[in-house]
């Protein structure tokens, strides 16, 4: 998985060049510092659910529309939890246990049956649970505003003239943890193992005794995990809950996925907090671009990859044979 | 022989029953049967390209932006007749699909249907950033309005005139080089197909379609085009149609048409569920539901069916 990023020294230099570039500015100017630190907090959101996709992507190559409203659905869920009277900690993990489990039954009960059928039914089947998690959260919570308390309080950090709310450093932190503890999932356990050779060689990993069913299913079950924790990150960082709370992150980490090649584990991650930290960054200093733009601009960024490099930043290039 | 009698058959019954409809229902109902003939001409457009040519699009709701703001536009500035406007519609999209559709013959699968959903969000914003000639937010009020039973017969005429239109362009030399590229391209290739040439056509073809079904669609809202209208979901919409279609089979397109276009409505007047909210719930889980259930969707169900009856 990291590998990859050795053997590709232009990406390296191009990515050594952007972080210098941000270190630079940061010196320079103090409002550059705080969007630089909000933009990464942000992208590492985005990299999540955009790590989501692709964890989903490997698994069963499917690309799932609905994995932003499974997200938002699980945050109203952490809501939920602490108006029952949990503390954050305690629905945090909580929530996290439940997006596993509904992530693992929507593969088996929904993904199971169209998977090998076509790219087009399984894209259907996502767009429809698109719409009916929708459906079903306004229904059960309404499409008012909910307010959850902030996971980190309202402290705020000065580092030279640079003033840093606490919430952002712990997005980061959480973010950066959580995508830790699942690379050593893949990378040092037997689970992690058996969930990577169900991936890549379905057939022969059955025959050495691997079930890829439930390595695909815990698959989706991670996914979903990764995107809960992105959902109860975005809460606090737009400050209310509502039913699009994930729609515009949803095309973010789609642009993040592409960008990062949409196989690719930590190109995902990579994407994002370029992604975040350049739109942060946009729509601030280029005075055409407002912030209703950013989701066009996320979405030139997704064609521009696709035309120019489709197999994104750390993606290897597809090879067909006839 | 017998088989082309059968289908002429149900085309006139289709037609009879098309014809004589508005004097039998009310006129709420005929203007949700003017919605069914609107949505079947954006799904057979979808049709075309997604059946047909294996292309899949999450995006036609862009062009049927492009063509609502197309009518919209000249018949607030000009007081076009409004068929003519139509037609510019049609020409309008075909062109802009072709144009799509260039950049799209480098994708294929998922990353198509990426790129096809970016189309659908980034569309609805253009209204946004020119909005002297677009309307912004507010959007724009066509000059003239139409009446429901107008409007029914203008979508379903559209209808059967692109249906025919649809039918002479898949029958022939045409036809078979999109079925050939959907089953194989590099088969296709090698037996002289022009890819580039067919895909983007599907393309232009698919798009103009869609552009018809936006201008009917605006006039369906009162002659309003509105970026909140045009949004994802639409698009969405008419994937759904068209999966629930199945291919090429005008009942199919019907069913897909009815399916999109009365499902909301119908649902809604359901007690219990019966909230705007629920709506999503009844159409969500019924897409799901017929995915699973209906592999090659409507028109898959009647082959199944036929082949039953026949053994």
């Amino acid at each position: 998985m990291t590998v990859e990023t050795f053997r590709v020294p232009p990406v390296s230099l191009l990515l050594v060049a952007g972080a210098a570039g941000l270190l630079v500015g940061s010196l320079r100017s103090s409002v550059f510092a705080e969007l630089t630190v909000q933009g990464l907090a942000l992208g590492a959101v985005y990299g999540s659910l955009a790590l989501a996709l692709v964890l989903v992507y490997r698994a069963t190559r499917v690309v799932n529309f609905a994995q932003g409203e499974l997200a938002m659905a699980t945050t109203y869920v952490a809501w939920q939890l602490i108006q029952w009277g949990l503390s954050y900690w305690e629905t945090f993990f909580a929530t996290l246990a439940i997006a596993f489990v509904l992530g693992v039954v929507l593969e088996v009960v929904l993904v199971r049956p169209v998977q090998h059928r076509s790219v087009i039914a399984a894209v259907i089947v996502t767009v429809g649970l698109f719409i009916l998690i929708d459906g079903v959260v306004n229904w059960i919570w309404g499409a008012g505003l909910k307010f959850m308390p902030s996971p980190f309080g309202t402290k705020v950090y000065h580092v030279g003239g640079v003033s840093i709310a606490r919430l952002y450093p712990g997005m980061l932190g959480v973010v950066l943890v959580s995508v830790l503890l699942v690379w050593a999932l893949f990378r040092f356990t037997k689970l992690g193992l058996g969930m990577r050779a169900a991936a890549f060689r379905p057939a022969e990993s059955a025959l050495v005794g691997v079930r890829v069913d439930w390595m695909l299913a815990i698959g989706w079950g991670l996914a979903a995990m990764l995107g809960a924790i992105a959902g109860l990150m975005t809460e606090p960082s737009q400050f209310v809950l509502q039913p699009t709370l994930m729609q515009p992150i949803l095309v973010y980490a789609f642009a993040a996925a592409v960008l990062g090649g949409l196989e690719s584990p930590a190109g995902a991650v990579v994407g994002g907090l370029a992604i975040g930290v350049s739109l942060t960054l946009v729509v601030q200093y280029v005075h055409p671009i407002t912030s209703d733009l950013q989701t066009p601009v996320a979405f030139a960024v997704l064609v521009g990859v696709l035309l120019l490099k489709p197999s994104g930043l750390f993606g290897r290039p597809e090879v067909r044979r006839v | 022989m017998r088989r082309r009698l059968s289908t002429l058959a149900s085309l006139l019954a289709v037609a009879g029953v098309l014809a004589a409809l508005p004097f039998i229902i009310s006129d709420y109902n005929v203007s949700l049967a003017a919605q069914v003939g609107v949505f079947f001409v954006a799904i057979l457009g979808l049709n075309i390209l997604t059946g047909y040519s294996g292309q899949i699009s999450i995006g036609h709701g862009a062009f049927m932006a492009i063509g609502g703001y197309t009518t919209a536009v000249m018949s607030r500035d000009h007081h076009t007749n409004l068929v003519v406007t139509m037609l510019m519609a049609f020409a309008i999209c075909f062109v802009i699909g072709l144009i799509v559709g260039l950049p799209a013959l480098r994708l294929s699968g998922v990353y198509l249907a990426l790129a096809t959903f970016a189309l659908a969000v980034s569309v609805p914003q253009l209204p946004l950033k020119w909005s002297k000639f677009l309307g912004g937010s507010g959007g724009v009020q066509s000059a003239q309005t139409v009446s429901h039973l107008w409007l029914y017969g203008a979508a379903w005429t559209a209808s059967s005139i692109l249906f025919a239109l649809a039918w002479l362009i898949l029958r022939g030399r045409v036809g078979r080089a999109f079925r050939a590229i959907r089953d194989s391209e590099i088969a296709a290739v090698a037996s002289g197909i022009e890819l580039p040439v067919y895909k983007t056509l599907a393309f232009g073809i698919s798009a103009a379609y869609a552009g018809v079904a936006g201008s009917l669609f605006v006039l369906a809202t009162n002659g309003f085009a509105q970026p909140s209208e045009f949004g994802v979901f639409l698009s969405l919409q008419l994937l759904v149609g068209a999966a629930v279609a199945g291919l090429g089979s005008l009942w199919g397109i019907l069913a897909g048409a009815a399916f999109v276009g009365l499902l909301p409505s119908v649902s809604s007047s359901v007690p219990v569920i019966g909230s705007a909210h629920g709506r999503d719930v009844v159409f969500g889980a019924a897409v799901v539901l017929v995915m699973l259930l209906l592999p090659d969707g409507f028109a898959g169900l009647l082959a199944r069916l036929r082949r039953l009856a026949r053994a």
